[in-house]
């Protein structure tokens, strides 16, 4: 890593310069109370990936100068410094540019200046907006306030706690030098996650932190209560943070209005385990946006985040015209846009649940990936999906009973469309018989595909769901039988069952990585599985019987999949833990926890 | 559309198999219920064409009435209906008189439904017409995938397949194309109902719930006679319908829908002892087909054959020979 130092009115900034000095430049600025170092691990990651990446301390922290007086902390000045560092790194390339905190906030301001079209060439903001479209979003707020907009005020405003605390005189800095900045790594452990390293946080911090109190001095009050108007031209790329404790995600609501080449990508973070935990995949958002912007086709991912951004826009827009309740809504509530910019893979797609359940997320905004072991019926789905405007839609012929076939699709499916955020693990055969009637080539059969499905599907897919660092959600689609016992559903009550317990393990699991995990449990609902299920001990003539009165319960029962549908984007929405749906599947599950002496009574009872 | 009756009680496995009714047509019978079936198409037409964003269903049912009248028709087996947008699918139906023509504007895109059952010299006809105000992708899917059932329909009906048994394989089709099943919003759950000449007294040009009062005489008797074999003069799924079709005349009309968008075709079956064949070839839905399949040659293979059930082309042939 070279150091230098630019001067930028005066004041040295200290510069730090690694990776390919050939490659496209990255600049990244920090926040408060950080220096460069926060963006160590984002550096070197983009640093390996060719690119030519620029850091600097902001003026008042770390090595750089420390002019005197509040007003010396004005967002122009900051403005200037970042633009003397472009032009010294890199005076005939215009740069790309990412920022955290009050680095973005900041950055916004660059970004926001008219000196930027020609020298910034892309924009990631993580977790600071521009204070002026924070001014406006408040405003508009204000001026109509309905209760989802005081909500998202207070909201906030219960967020910001600490930006009053500093503007009072003495207190915040005698709590920075009376042990705060002493305490900030355990602090930052606890609250944030965040993982204890050498050299972080530096040695200057108790110094930073008061000096930097004078940005918030400096600038808050003035763009929050007279914001200006500032639009830009820069393609942005706003990364919110699902944990963020200090800034709410709706701040970027209104943000299309002011940066129209926008792309929305969210990340399972808090507000510095985002940088200090999740380097690489911050580095590989930034690299995309970059890689873009300089003219390669958008990754997929980055593709769909536009997507989404384009039906945030749409639908924020309407909720300001129109108040948040007639904004377009379908099926029990869900905004029609509810899963814009996400990438949904349905196993089994091609009937019944499965084909319910990809239409449904197509139909909310989704992309769509379909699995099934008929490919003709996945491809009539995907079709179905893309005339119900779906933005993509594929379909795969796969046996989710096969674990090496699941996890090349797991890959294939990464590759070609990105990592999916919803996999819902649906595949599943129904199969009727006593213990002692069904044989042992149908135990295998039923457990390979009803549980070994789930158990493939949810390791290639939560693998790479792990890695990407975004979270994500797993549907698994269990039976009201898995609480349920009955003599004659032996097989197939286990096999659900284990995937109640499973989900229920792989919650727990998951949780930290921001991936959710939800059962489903249907009940009975009118499909094609009474027409497919197998039965034991039966000859051709009697299963042909037993189906058709089965598929006579189905359908006079007539319980649509449409409905199971709803109810699996709702249990994502919400992240609900286990969902029964049918009346008898939620009567069951009461049942099963009131007297489970009686449900296993009613075990005995011969269905057929 | 079909008569709002109940199904017959059941009826003893022994009684249904006395069954065995000759065809009751000669071909100057055919040729009437053919030229009033065009006639009928013509006028639906005639009115789609006219159709604008901004007409009500009520304004089009009654030019509808006033076009049939115009071209001889003396009375209505039941009254014209038109549905427009999410009342093709018949959406949130809850009631019977749902179906009678509202005041729901035509809008840009909205799919479109007109069925009309005229009545000369007792000749019946009973027909549906469905098109679309403008352009509408999901309507284009439908409707190429209607032709699917017209060719089940026939070729299961030539096997002499029980009635509820095609019923279940038409279902089969629509959930195999993930289309949903209105026809069983009709009352009855009826695919189809029984057509014959009209004989009663009744005066002509009177309704009774939708009804003209000649055809709930004719069906009322019809009923009743078909009742003593185990048959029914409708077409369901229930008991009923378990016995194969019965020789005479079937308007059958299956009607499926994906989300807020309905279509349907219905028309005549013709069967006899031994074959099954529909009335008519050239009708407009049979048109439009036979043009797209014209200029694009992988209509000429079914999206989703049903295994050894749709032959489609083989269907349409014997229909053109009958003719
Ligand atoms: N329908 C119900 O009443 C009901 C009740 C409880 C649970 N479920 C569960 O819901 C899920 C979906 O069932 P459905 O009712 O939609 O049935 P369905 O038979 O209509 O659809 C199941 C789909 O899964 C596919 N499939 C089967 N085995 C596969 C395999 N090895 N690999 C890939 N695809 C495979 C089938 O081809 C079919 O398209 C199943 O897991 C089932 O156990 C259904």
């Amino acid at each position: 890593m070279r150091r230098r130092a630019v001067v930028s009115a005066g004041v040295p900034l200290a510069m730090y310069e690694q990776g390919n000095p050939a490659g496209p430049t990255v600049l990244l600025v920090h926040g408060y109370p950080d220096t460069h170092g926060v963006w160590d691990d984002v550096a070197a990651a983009l640093a390996a990936d060719g690119h030519h990446v620029v850091r600097y301390d902001v003026r008042g922290a770390g090595a750089s100068g420390a002019p005197r007086g509040v007003s010396s902390y004005r967002l122009s000045h900051l403005a200037d410094d970042l633009f003397a560092v472009a032009d010294a790194v890199s005076p005939y390339r215009a740069v790309h540019l990412a920022a955290h905190d009050w680095g973005s906030i900041q950055a916004w301001e660059a970004v926001t200046d008219p000196r930027a079209a020609g020298r910034i060439a892309s924009y990631t903001s993580l977790s600071g907006p521009c204070l002026d479209h924070a001014g406006h979003w408040a405003r508009r707020r204000l001026a109509r306030p309905t209760p989802h907009h005081l909500g998202q005020l207070l909201t906030q405003a219960t967020r910001s706690w600490y930006i009053g605390l500093f503007h009072l005189p003495l207190l915040a800095p005698a709590g920075w030098r009376l042990g705060l900045a002493a305490r900030w790594g355990s602090v930052l452990a606890r609250a944030e996650g965040v993982t204890p390293r050498a050299g972080h946080p530096r040695p200057t911090l108790a110094a930073d932190a008061v000096r930097g109190i004078a940005l918030y001095r400096a600038n808050m009050l003035r763009h929050l209560l007279r914001p200006r108007q500032r639009p830009t031209a820069v393609p942005v790329q706003l990364i919110t943070l699902t944990r963020d404790r200090y800034v709410s995600p709706a701040l970027g609501d209104d943000l299309d209005r002011w940066a129209p080449r926008l792309w929305r990508r969210t990340l399972t973070a808090g507000h510095w385990s985002a940088l200090l935990e999740k380097g690489p995949t911050v580095a590989q958002m930034i690299g995309e946006i970059a890689a873009h912007a300089d003219g390669a086709p958008a990754a997929p991912a980055l593709e769909r985040a536009a997507a989404s951004s384009r039906e945030q826009a749409a639908s924020q827009r309407q909720r300001l015209r129109l108040g948040p309740r007639l904004g377009p809504r379908l099926g029990r509530g869900l905004e029609r846009a509810a899963f814009a910019g996400k990438l949904a893979v349905v196993t089994g797609g091609g009937s019944g649940i499965g084909r319910a359940t990809a239409l449904a997320f197509a139909e909310h905004g989704a992309a769509v990936v379909v699995c099934d072991l008929d490919l003709a019926t996945a491809e009539r789905t995907v079709e179905l999906a893309r005339l119900l405007g779906a933005p993509e839609a594929h379909a795969y012929r796969v046996d989710v009973a096969d674990s090496a076939a699941v996890d090349t699709f797991a890959r294939e499916v990464a590759v070609a469309h990105g990592v999916p955020d919803i996999v819902v693990n649906n595949a599943g055969v129904g199969h009727g018989g006593t213990f002692l009637r069904t044989t042992e080539k149908e135990w295998r059969h039923i457990l390979e595909v009803n549980l070994g499905g789930v158990v493939h599907g949810c390791r290639a897919f939560a693998t790479l769901m792990v890695e990407r660092g975004e979270g994500g959600h797993l549907v698994n689609v269990a039976s009201a039988a898995a609480y349920l016992p009955s003599k004659v559903l032996a097989a197939y009550a286990t096999s659900k069952a284990a995937v109640y317990m499973l989900s229920d393990c792989l919650r727990a699991e998951l949780a930290p990585a921001g991936i959710g995990v939800s059962t489903i449990c249907p009940g009975l609902v009118n499909t094609n599985i009474a027409r497919t299920s197998t039965f034991s001990g039966r000859s051709a003539d009697g299963l042909d019987a037993t189906r058709d009165r089965f598929a006579a319960l189905y359908a006079r029962r007539n319980f649509p999949p449409e409905k199971v549908a709803w109810q699996i984007l709702r249990a994502v929405r919400e992240n609900r833990a286990v969902v029964p749906v049918t009346v008898e599947a939620r009567a069951g599950r009461l049942l099963s926890r009131l007297s489970p002496a009686l449900t296993r009574a009613a075990a005995r009872i011969d269905i057929d | 559309m079909t008569a709002p009756l109940r199904t017959p009680a059941r009826t003893s496995a022994r009684r249904r198999s006395q069954a065995t009714t000759a065809f009751p047509y000669d071909g100057g019978d055919l040729d009437r219920f053919r030229e009033l079936q065009r006639l009928a198409y013509a006028c639906a037409e005639r009115v789609g064409a006219w159709l604008e964003p901004g007409v009500t269903e009520r304004q089009a049912s009654a030019r509808l009435g006033r076009e049939l009248a115009a071209a001889g028709v003396q009375d209505f087996f039941h009254i014209p209906f038109a549905w427009f947008g999410d009342r093709t699918a018949f959406r949130h139906f809850r009631t019977p008189l749902q179906f009678f023509p509202s005041r729901r504007r035509l809008e840009e895109g909205m799919p479109y439904i007109l069925d009309c059952a005229p009545v000369i010299d007792g000749y019946t006809a009973d027909i549906g017409y469905a098109g679309r105000a403008g352009a509408s992708p999901v309507w284009d899917r439908i409707d190429r995938d209607l032709r699917e059932y017209r060719d089940l329909i026939v070729a299961e009906a030539r096997r002499r397949t029980p009635l509820n048994e095609i019923y279940a394989r038409v279902d089969a089709l629509i959930a195999r194309h993930g289309y949903d099943n209105r026809h069983r919003v009709y009352p009855g759950r009826v695919i189809g109902h029984q057509i014959t000449r009209t004989t009663a007294r009744g005066p002509a040009g009177v309704s009774v719930l939708g009804f003209g009062v000649r055809t709930l005489q004719t069906l009322g008797r019809e009923f009743l006679g078909e009742r003593r074999y185990g048959r029914s003069p409708l077409w369901a799924d229930g008991r009923a319908s378990r016995h194969a079709p019965t020789p005479g005349l079937w308007a059958v009309e299956p009607h499926v829908a994906f989300r807020d968008v309905g279509l349907k075709f219905e028309e005549l079956l013709v069967v006899t002892e031994d074959d099954a064949y529909w009335l008519d070839d050239d009708l407009p839905h049979v048109r439009r087909w036979q043009r797209a399949a014209d200029t694009s040659s992988d209509l000429a293979v079914p999206d989703l054959a049903v295994p050894g059930v749709v032959v489609p082309g083989v269907a349409s042939g014997v229909a053109v020979e009958a003719r």
